[in-house]
């Protein structure tokens, strides 16, 4: 109990000491900012390139446009909008990042031959992937069912959610000891009994670290896919329109950005739950 | 009835290469059901290789090897052997009942008969009050009771050992040799038993099977009869005499007394 308390202040105590570093540097910076031959080293600290932490909670309890929803609640909606091509896209990321690592670890040949391609997968600029993805979305659909923008989104943060699962499952399946692997065989265990009994369980502490990066990873391809495909509703969009306003209306960009800031955090938190709830079942040691 | 039999078995590894190794040749070792047979020899004489041949955990170049009457391959799938090695080896995410339970739940038994059967082994080993515990809870003697209880929870014939209690005290040491000895007397288990200790190996067996490197290969069998061990028997002159046996075997000479002159 007094461990969580001291978590909860000291995760209070760093946003503070974020929000303190904001306005020290907005009252003691320069309205230029600082640039070394021509390149800016510190960014501008007037009110249109940095406004007040209060300018920003503010701006979040009053309307998008006039009249409109207050932007707590757009932001709010944009996030769960795109909190559904996170989720699908973490989902099919994981399930394809496991499936990788048991084909790698099963087959020698596969490991050598797919390895480096899953690594290079992850060189090519999502910038430069999202409207080929998009655009091969167009041409689809699943049964009766058209593919939706949402679902190229989707696609983008899958690809990159799989690759820190297939990485670190691969590492885990090779976990067990050489002598586990030999008990498995004297009991004349095949491969899919030795998968279930002893690699699999043997894996999860490589496993929830792994999700916790394909989390991380889904929601910045889905925030990045939304912006590069132009798909409307989510927060990825929002970002980019309130960033066009943003001299104008400078602290609303920021309450987009906190946003997915948040959308990021809400996914780790869920990881960290299933993580939490399967590690009670096996209870933590002395 | 014989537990294994081996005639002309050899192993050789990575053959016809540059690194080949022969690592055993020519090894003749019948171990009769109830006997308990230790294997023992300098590092690299094959006493590793012998027991995993025996367990088919690798095949032999040459010779035939049967376990329980079968070929080594139909007696793994049978399960007709335990084993346990140096390390316990346990499932650190399964509860000590549990990893007793696995090679059962391998096999398939029901869940009712596999809880039943995994108490009992606990029992035998005296470790029935911690069930629940998870392995990293437990010394390391406490773990390689575990595996003991584990590698004897099928009730296989034949238990094979690589050097299970290398890693202990020795206190701790004799007092599981005692567990052990007890334990295959009850249970009516063959046991093929790896060590590097010459008393470890003389107070446990029926026969020594003295082994040597270079290429592994079984030198000498020194019977052993003690009659039934007890603490006495680690003071007796039959114990002493056999520890003399099996080091003179070791060495490889009837060993004079003062032949080797410091150079």
């Amino acid at each position: 109990m007094r461990r969580r308390l001291r978590v909860t202040l000291g995760a209070v105590a760093a946003l503070l000491l974020g929000a303190a570093l904001w306005e020290g540097y907005k009252a003691v910076g320069s309205a230029d900012g600082a640039s070394v031959f021509g390149v800016r080293v510190l960014p501008r600290a007037d009110d249109s390139a940095m406004p007040h932490v209060l300018d920003i909670l503010r701006r979040f309890g009053q309307p998008e446009l006039a009249g409109g929803d207050p932007i707590w609640l757009v932001v709010l909606d944009a996030c769960l909008f795109t909190l559904r091509s996170v989720a699908v896209g973490f989902g099919v990321g994981a399930v394809i990042g496991l499936v990788l690592a048991v084909v790698m670890q099963r087959f020698r040949v596969v490991e050598r031959g797919l390895l480096p391609y899953v690594i290079l997968s992850q060189t090519v600029p999502l910038i430069a992937l999202a409207p080929v993805i998009a655009g091969w979305g167009g041409k689809l659909s699943l049964g009766s069912y058209p593919w939706q923008p949402w679902m190229s989104v989707a696609t983008i943060g899958a690809y990159l959610a799989f690759f820190p699962v297939a990485v670190g499952m691969l590492r885990g399946l090779h976990s067990p000891a050489a002598i586990a692997e030999e008990l498995m065989h004297s009991y004349a265990a095949g491969w899919w009994r030795t998968l279930v009994k002893l690699r699999l369980p043997a894996s999860t502490p490589y496993l929830f670290p792994a999700l916790r990066l394909a989390g991380a990873a889904a929601v910045v391809g889905a925030v990045v896919g939304e912006i590069s495909t132009g798909t409307r509703g989510g927060i990825g969009r929002l970002v980019i329109e309130y960033s066009r306003e943003a001299t104008g209306d400078p602290a609303k960009v920021y309450t987009a950005m906190i946003g997915a800031a948040l959308l990021g955090l809400a996914v780790a938190a869920l990881v960290g739950a299933a993580e939490f709830l399967l590690n009670r079942r096996r209870r933590v040691l002395v | 009835m014989t537990a294994v039999d081996l005639s002309g078995v050899g192993k050789v590894f990575n053959a016809g290469r540059a690194d080949q190794v022969v690592a055993l040749t020519g090894v003749d070792l019948t171990v009769e059901s109830g006997q308990f047979v230790s294997l023992i020899g300098p590092s690299g004489c094959g006493k590793s290789t012998l027991l995993r041949l025996v367990a088919d955990l690798i095949r032999p170049t040459t010779g035939t090897l049967t376990v329980a009457g079968k070929p080594a391959r139909k007696a793994r799938l049978d399960q007709e052997y335990g084993i346990a090695f140096q390390q316990a080896g346990l499932f650190e995410w399964r509860t000590v009942l549990r990893n007793v339970e696995l090679p059962l739940e391998l096999r398939g038994t029901g869940r009712r008969e596999r809880k039943r059967r995994a108490e009992e082994m606990l029992e035998l080993v005296g470790l029935s009050d911690f069930a629940a515990h998870y392995p990293a809870q437990l010394s390391g003697g406490m773990q390689q009771r575990v595996a003991i209880a584990r590698a004897l929870a099928v009730h296989p014939p034949l238990l094979l050992m690589d050097e299970p209690f290398g890693a202990l005290d020795e206190m701790t040491r004799e007092r599981l040799q005692d567990e052990l000895l007890r334990i295959c007397a009850q249970t009516g288990t063959s046991t093929i038993f790896v060590t590097h200790s010459i008393p470890e190996a003389v107070y446990l067996s029926d026969r020594v099977v003295v082994m040597s490197a270079r290429p592994g290969r079984i030198t000498d069998v020194i019977e052993i009869d003690l009659g039934p061990r007890s603490e006495a028997t680690r003071q007796s002159a039959g114990f002493f005499a056999g520890i003399t046996k099996v080091r003179r075997a070791l060495r490889g000479s009837p060993a004079p007394a003062s032949a080797e002159v410091p150079a």
